[in-house]
């Protein structure tokens, strides 16, 4: 039982960073079908901010917010936009970005991971709850309910909402589907960016740090369904939890076995993923 | 022009157009026999590991550019098929394999066992493959998972292998995998005269792979198999099945990266997990998509051509092939989509 207790915080801790990658690609996902496999880079880069800015960790996260959504502002102008209507090839290009990235970050800090002084007021923790992996819960949830805000109450949330469930229709009825576009891959990247600066406290941060994480975050998509932030929601903590609790039980290599058995197995019951948006278009 | 003259000249035509077909085959494979008298010993390894690779990159375009369905997950298959390989060849030096010494096992785990027996390890190593695609296709397929969520569970599934395979180290030699293998059915792996055979053998099953492949493709099952990809709804309505027509092709292609795994392993002498991880299975489908995905022999080609370039670059400028490669998915996806055999084509026919 003591054991059960344990975990908790540590697979609710992994499902809020999964969350904080997932937030992002449900939407690029869900309204564009884009599989930016790219995303990975944007955590990496809002990793290297918070690096970057020693002491300042506060600042970093919105510092870091709009150096990963610059970063997807350019990587949608330039070559995504190019590629709608063409998921898998995107997944491809987006992969060749990703490569880049990486050497890019390798070159520029060096191939060895650094590490990022977490503040100390983050130390400490209430019993067996560490205020880093409360923080970074906090900051999830923050995010969910930041992004809810945006979609119902904003305009621009409205037209997001409109592109993702007919873009035809939305453009028809004179939303700028590009614009749209192009805001949807800002805050989804930038959401990256601060899954970036959360990882740093709970671990090194490397080149490769993105490539960690984006599988799974992909698997919380898939569980969730599209474009879909209480889908995103449950299935992150899902499987943060299952994730933590099938290391803990079985052991750390056949975690990831048993997480994709159960993925697999949730399919077929809810092959859209927990929800979905109901239309009677075919596919 | 009467009718007779019409005819002929199409029977001229016919001839010409044969002729001209068949200058590739005959010189491609005039290429493949005189590539042992070319070249020293370690580029002809070389070239027998990308024809490997070739081999997996021929499933990758038959279930991706036919089928429609984008496996990032043929480093699975193929790694299954090496292990199993692997095994036999660690098996056959008798006593415990050295890596299990080292890591404190004392007795031959029970998996292991059967493993001794070539048969059994070569039909593992082609279907315990096909098992796992068609257990998978039946359950993906069937419930109408498709497109980019299937691309997103194979490469799941890559990542979870590989982290299993590094777990279980008594088992599978953890992060280094299996090495140090000494003979293959009394042929002494070492010598370049079984190195030199070894290369036949890859061309020789890579080619019959390849006539096997494209007869499919030409078949009706193959003309099924087209339209599914480009219309699987309208193809159930035709009253077919589209789930058992992508599970077959799925097997298919996993079976023969498992023989690749299988060939791949005496070639190079290694197998890790670093071998079929999620970016090596990603590497091999840009290579498809490089080479021309839509045409099987557009797969073949961009194995073997991002193979040497891989090779000739990481030699001369280690850092630089990342930025590379990088570069040259970028521009294959924006400039040319159906990759260098799209190139040929538009150029042959302007």
């Amino acid at each position: 039982m003591e054991a059960f207790v344990n975990q908790l915080p540590i697979g609710l801790s992994i499902g809020a960073v999964l969350l904080l990658i997932a937030l992002g690609l449900t939407f690029t996902f869900g309204q564009m079908g884009v599989i930016n496999m790219a995303h990975g880079e944007f955590i990496m880069a809002g990793a290297y901010t918070a690096f970057l800015l020693p002491g300042l960790f506060v600042p970093s996260l919105v510092v870091a917010f709009f150096v990963a959504g610059a970063m997807g502002l350019v990587l949608e102008r330039l070559a995504i936009r190019h590629f709608y209507g063409r998921p898998l090839d995107t997944l491809l290009l987006t992969w060749g970005v990703s490569l880049v990235l990486q050497q890019l970050a390798r070159d520029l800090f060096g191939a060895p991971n650094v590490q990022v002084k977490a503040p100390d007021w983050l130390a400490g923790g209430i019993g067996i709850l560490p205020y880093n992996r409360l923080f970074i819960m906090g900051l999830a949830i923050a995010s969910v309910v930041g992004v809810w805000l945006y979609l119902v109450r904003t305009k621009h949330g409205r037209r997001m909402r409109a592109v993702m469930q007919n873009r035809r229709l939305a453009a028809t009825s004179g939303i700028d589907t590009g614009r749209v576009d192009m805001l949807t891959f800002f805050i989804g990247s930038g959401l990256a960016g601060i899954a970036g600066v959360a990882l740093t406290l709970v671990g090194p941060v490397g080149p490769s740090l993105g490539t960690y994480y984006i599988v799974d975050a992909f698997l919380v998509v898939v569980a969730g369904g599209l474009g879909q932030l209480r889908g995103a929601v449950l299935a992150a903590a899902g499987l943060g939890l299952l994730n933590s609790y099938a290391e803990f039980w079985s052991d750390a290599s056949l975690a990831k076995v048993i997480v994709f058995a159960a993925v697999i197995a949730f399919l077929q019951f809810r092959p859209q993923g927990l929800f979905t948006v109901r239309s009677r278009a075919l596919s | 022009m009467n009718k007779t003259d019409v005819m002929n000249k199409a029977d001229v035509m016919k001839k010409a157009d044969v002729m001209k077909k068949a200058i590739y085959p005959i010189l491609v494979g005039l290429l493949v026999v005189a590539a042992p008298f070319l070249m020293d010993a370690f580029r002809l390894n070389l070239l027998a590991k990308y024809l490997c690779f070739a081999i997996v990159a021929l499933g990758i375009g038959l279930a991706w550019g036919q089928g429609g369905m984008l496996t990032l997950g043929q480093g699975v298959f193929f790694g299954l098929g090496g292990y199993s390989m692997a095994m036999y060849l660690k098996l056959q030096e008798g006593g415990l394999p050295d890596f299990m010494v080292w890591s404190g096992v004392e007795k031959l785990p029970a998996l292991w066992t059967p493993f001794a027996n070539p048969v059994f390890a070569l039909a593992t190593a082609i279907l315990g493959p096909m098992l796992l695609a068609t257990l998978l296709g039946l359950l993906v397929f069937r419930q109408r998972v498709r497109g980019a969520y299937f691309a997103i569970l194979t490469q799941a599934l890559a990542a979870a292998l590989v982290i299993l395979l590094v777990g279980q180290q008594g088992l599978t030699g953890g992060t280094n995998g299996m090495t140090n293998f000494y003979d293959l059915f009394a042929w002494d792996l070492a010598e370049d005269s079984t190195q030199r055979g070894l290369y036949f053998v890859v061309a020789v099953v890579l080619a019959l792979l390849y006539l096997g492949a494209r007869q499919l493709v030409r078949s009706r099952y193959g003309r099924l198999l087209v339209a599914v990809r480009d219309g699987e709804d309208r193809v159930r309505f035709l009253g077919y099945d589209p789930a058992t027509v992508k599970t077959v092709t799925f097997a298919i292609s996993a079976g023969m990266a498992g023989l690749a795994g299988a060939l791949f392993v005496p070639v190079v002498g290694i197998i890790s997990p670093a071998l079929l991880g999620v970016v090596p299975s990603l590497e091999l489908v840009v290579a498809v998509a490089v080479g021309g995905r839509y045409a099987l022999a557009g797969a073949v080609l961009g194995a073997v051509v991002m193979g040497y370039a891989k090779t000739a670059f990481s030699e001369q400028f280690a850092d630089g092939w990342l930025y590379l490669q990088g570069a040259l998915f970028i521009l294959v996806m924006t400039l040319a989509p159906k990759g260098i055999m799209g190139v040929i084509k538009r150029a042959r026919t302007a």
